[in-house]
């Protein structure tokens, strides 16, 4: 068998004599995602890097346009494959505003909760595959803990612990089972008590500051040239965060802050993302003081699937629903832009319909991919000690990076 | 946020007549259609002009039968003004060169090389266009709308039976 590299790093030629070349990735113990750096050491100091995405890279694009609107759904779940349910609401809201359909209350509330719900979850995961690499195993355990009692719950409402499909167009698969809000509050206290313990264990930690602090340091204009949306950006002390600038769902109704670092190192992406934590509880717990009751879809033909029981005793529910099913929904022509702040940062939607049942287009504006985009930017000048640490505070998600 | 100036569409439109070819909303965005020449001087005055910092996207929609062939979409957003914009602009299947923003937004260096990969549109003034979703030695561009879904180029070869 004969393969050749699937990359060529331009440093393999052009570096400088007395530096060494190293190879970190695509399969390495400490990155948590398939990556590939190449980088150019002078000692220990990083010269120069070149990162280079892709080893994950499914198609999404081209399978998009090959699918109805509704099996787009296990797709998009497979993005940022640890909040799933904020990459589901983004893209349901695209479609949503091109069919022009209003969501019931109940439904807007639920989303809203689910999304602040994984984000904590997935902050919880960066947080601790980061500190992970770092060497702190007792906080890393503690953080699983956590990130497991939430999988595990939103597992008992929608079946699957990541990939949850559980957006409709239109609304939601299916309403909150019964307990499940009792369980959310337990695992609410839980996480708190928890989060305590990580602070108490790292805040003040020399280690932990020593590896972090001043390090991979970025200005907010070099954060904003490059790219940076998200916990990233906000590190460096932009307080940009779309749920405050362009509220989609219920967040207009929400009482949250935008927590900001004061120098976009390390340290600052690993404590705004802590921030965040706290203020998505807070959020979760309004969500469940706003909810009302109702029906989670709306009551539109187009889009929703009729009742199971009115599908086996009525032939036209059961025509309606095998034209749903068989031909999928059809979206009227026309373009559109939404998006989400996911845990990563800005995720876009960009969707072309042309007034068939599958898009003609859609694009993903992926955070992680424009992050490592800029990242050497942020391993240059450092040591080689620092690249894991660094690229643990980005959060990059190779199903959202490589699509 | 409270306290940012709300930019008008009327605005964009006065300021840049010259530049755009036409003009629209699209979900309360603007969408400012332009000719290749124009891209260069219409996304410095964005940046310089209403503060269009953050360059969020590009990608490509190919209209297959259409003449242009492609259409290039891409994103900004002003923090000064809270608004995004969206610029589109037609480039042939027989020329598909387009200059490079590169020198405006570093976040252009990456998402031109997608673009490049999944289109084969060439940005001039890019100087680093190798792969990066796809590999060395791929043939063709998978998200144009000639290339089958079916087809299959592994890196590595299948092993018989």
């Amino acid at each position: 068998m004969n393969a050749s590299p699937p990359i060529s790093a331009h440093l393999d030629r052009s570096a400088d004599g007395g530096n060494v070349v190293v190879n970190i990735g695509p399969s390495h113990p400490a990155t948590h995602g398939t990556i590939q750096i190449v980088a150019e050491l002078d000692g220990e100091t990083v010269k120069r890097a070149d990162v280079h995405c892709g080893f994950l890279h499914r198609g999404f694009e081209k399978e998009a346009e090959h699918h109805t609107y509704h099996k787009v759904i296990p797709y998009v779940d497979r993005l940022n494959y640890c909040s799933a349910m904020n990459n589901g609401f983004a893209y349901a809201e695209a479609v949503e505003k091109l069919l022009g359909i209003e969501l019931t209350r109940r439904c807007i509330v639920i989303r809203t909760l689910l999304c602040e719900y994984n984000r904590i979850a997935d902050h919880v995961t960066c947080v601790a595959a980061s500190i992970m690499e770092m060497g702190a195993m007792t906080a890393f355990l503690y953080l699983m803990t956590v990130r497991d009692y939430i999988f595990e719950h939103l597992n008992h409402l929608t079946g699957a612990r990541l990939t949850y499909s559980y957006v409709r167009i239109g609304g939601l698969a299916r309403d909150l089972p019964e307990g499940w809000l009792t369980r959310l509050e337990e695992i609410l206290v839980f996480t708190e008590r928890y989060l305590e313990r990580i602070h108490g264990l790292l805040d003040h930690n020399r280690i932990f500051i020593d590896r972090t602090r001043d390090v991979a340091v970025m200005t907010p204009e070099h954060a904003l040239n490059w790219g940076f949306t998200g916990p990233t950006l906000r590190s460096t002390g932009i307080a940009l965060d779309l749920r405050k600038d362009s509220p989609y769902l219920a967040y207009p109704e929400l009482d949250f802050e935008v927590p900001v670092g004061i120098k976009g190192d390390n340290y600052d992406r690993y404590y705004v993302r802590m921030c965040e934590i706290d203020e998505s509880i807070a959020m979760v717990r309004e969500c469940v003081g706003l909810l009302s009751d109702g029906p989670v879809s709306v009551d539109d033909p187009r889009v929703t699937l009729p009742e199971k029981e009115a599908v086996y005793t009525e032939i036209e529910a059961l025509i309606h629903h095998f034209k749903l099913v068989s031909q999928g929904i059809v979206v009227p022509p026309g373009e559109i832009y939404v998006s989400h702040e996911t845990p990563n940062g800005e995720l876009g939607f960009y969707l072309v319909s042309d007034g068939t049942s599958r898009p003609y287009k859609l694009h993903v504006r992926a955070p992680s991919f424009v992050h490592m985009g800029g990242m050497h930017t942020l391993l240059e000048g450092y040591e080689v000690a620092d690249v894991v640490p660094t690229f643990g505070s980005m959060n990059m998600v190779g199903g959202e990076c490589d699509r | 946020m409270t306290g940012r100036a709300p930019l008008s569409f009327d605005a964009i439109e006065r300021e840049f007549a010259s530049l755009v070819e036409r003009s629209s909303q699209s979900f309360g965005m603007p969408v400012l259609e332009l000719r290749v020449e124009n891209l260069l001087p219409l996304v410095t005055g964005l940046r310089d002009r209403f503060d269009f910092a953050l360059f969020l996207d590009v990608t490509a929609v190919d209209y297959l039968e259409r003449s242009p062939r492609f259409d290039l979409v891409y994103h900004f957003y002003s923090r000064r003004h809270n608004q995004r914009v969206r610029l589109k602009m037609p480039v042939p299947a027989e020329r598909p060169v387009v200059p490079t923003l590169t020198g405006h937004y570093g976040s252009a260096r990456y998402m031109e090389r997608e673009v490049h990969d999944m289109y084969g549109i060439e940005f001039a003034g890019n100087g680093d266009l190798r792969p990066i979703l796809l590999y060395d030695g791929f043939i063709g561009h998978p998200l144009r709308k000639d290339y089958p879904i079916e087809r299959e180029q592994p890196v590595v070869p299948y092993r018989a039976g």
